[in-house]
């Protein structure tokens, strides 16, 4: 476990759960970030504004980390595109179909004990934990 | 101000996925990779995310449920309960992509900034899979035009 940065991640997810409180105090939204990113994206939407300001504020904290010194990692994507576009349709598709991803069910879900969040989330995490396992151990080129 | 208020929100979230290393998919696939145990390169920092974020976010709704919302009428809640088949199902399909990729939504639209062209296309063809659920599923599965109001009550 050489790579288990147990600090880091406890204030990076400090933040995020204070992101989804204080979405919800002040907005009275869920930080789900499929379901505002799809809504900003989707023609018939009539609340894109805010929608585009939480998307710009994600995008801008990397960019303003590295301003203030934090080494933000390049990210290491797989090599073939069509493993890229494979997956960036079912993440889009399934998190859709499904109601949420990682932050709408996993992180805003279950912290209201919401049954489907707890659901969604121990399905997601089996079947991504089976992928990486065929992908890296079983089919590992 | 809810326009500030959730650009603030977005700006956060963001800081939290960079500091925690989750902007990094090699670093969640290496959470995911629980073979990777037994020779030591599985890396359980994901858990620790979750489990703060959790306890921040459980601690806090429980503080703001009763109130209405600083800048809008009411909050929005998800109100469903029952566990369908297109929960299954989509929770299904975004573990297989996540397991692929790496990548969840807010980590693909934060790494927007890293400009990378993997990252672009990755969230082209997530922007794509939700345009086709959206628009084309959801108006085949109900012709009223009454999926906005679902999308805002969605669990996230």
């Amino acid at each position: 476990m050489s790579n288990f940065t147990p600090i880091s991640a406890a204030i990076g997810g400090a933040l995020i759960g204070l992101s989804a409180v204080l979405l919800m105090a002040f907005t009275g939204r869920i930080a789900g970030v499929s379901g505002i990113f799809a809504g900003l994206i989707n023609p018939q939407t009539t609340d894109r504004a805010w929608r585009a300001a939480f998307v710009a504020g994600l995008i801008t904290a990397p960019i303003a980390a590295a301003f203030v010194g934090y080494a933000v990692p390049t990210p290491q994507m797989p090599g073939s595109y069509i493993t890229i576009v494979v997956g960036g349709l079912l993440v889009g598709f399934g998190a859709r179909l499904g109601s949420g991803c990682t932050s709408g069910h996993g992180i805003c879900g279950i912290a209201r004990l919401s049954p489907r969040s707890i659901v969604a989330t121990c399905v997601f995490m089996a079947t991504a934990v089976v992928v990486v396992a065929l992908t890296h151990h079983v089919f590992a080129g | 101000m809810p326009i500030v208020a959730s650009l603030l929100c977005g700006f956060v979230f963001g800081c939290g996925l960079t500091v925690s290393g989750m902007i990094q998919p090699a670093k969640v696939l290496s959470f995911l990779d629980v073979f990777g145990i037994p020779n030591g390169a599985w890396d359980p920092s994901l858990a620790v995310v979750m489990a703060v974020g959790l306890t921040v976010a459980s601690i806090g709704y429980a503080l703001v449920q009763r109130r209405p919302p600083l800048f809008e009428k009411k909050s929005l809640w998800p109100a469903k309960k029952e566990i369908d088949q297109p929960l299954l199902f989509g929770a299904l399909l975004f573990g297989v992509g996540w397991g692929l990729v790496g990548l969840c939504p807010g980590p693909a639209a934060a790494n927007l900034a890293m400009l990378s062209l993997p990252v672009a296309v990755f969230v082209i063809a997530m922007a794509l899979g939700m345009l086709v659920h959206d628009l084309w599923l959801g108006r085949t599965a109900s012709p009223a035009p009454h999926s906005l109001a679902g999308t805002a009550a969605a669990d996230g």
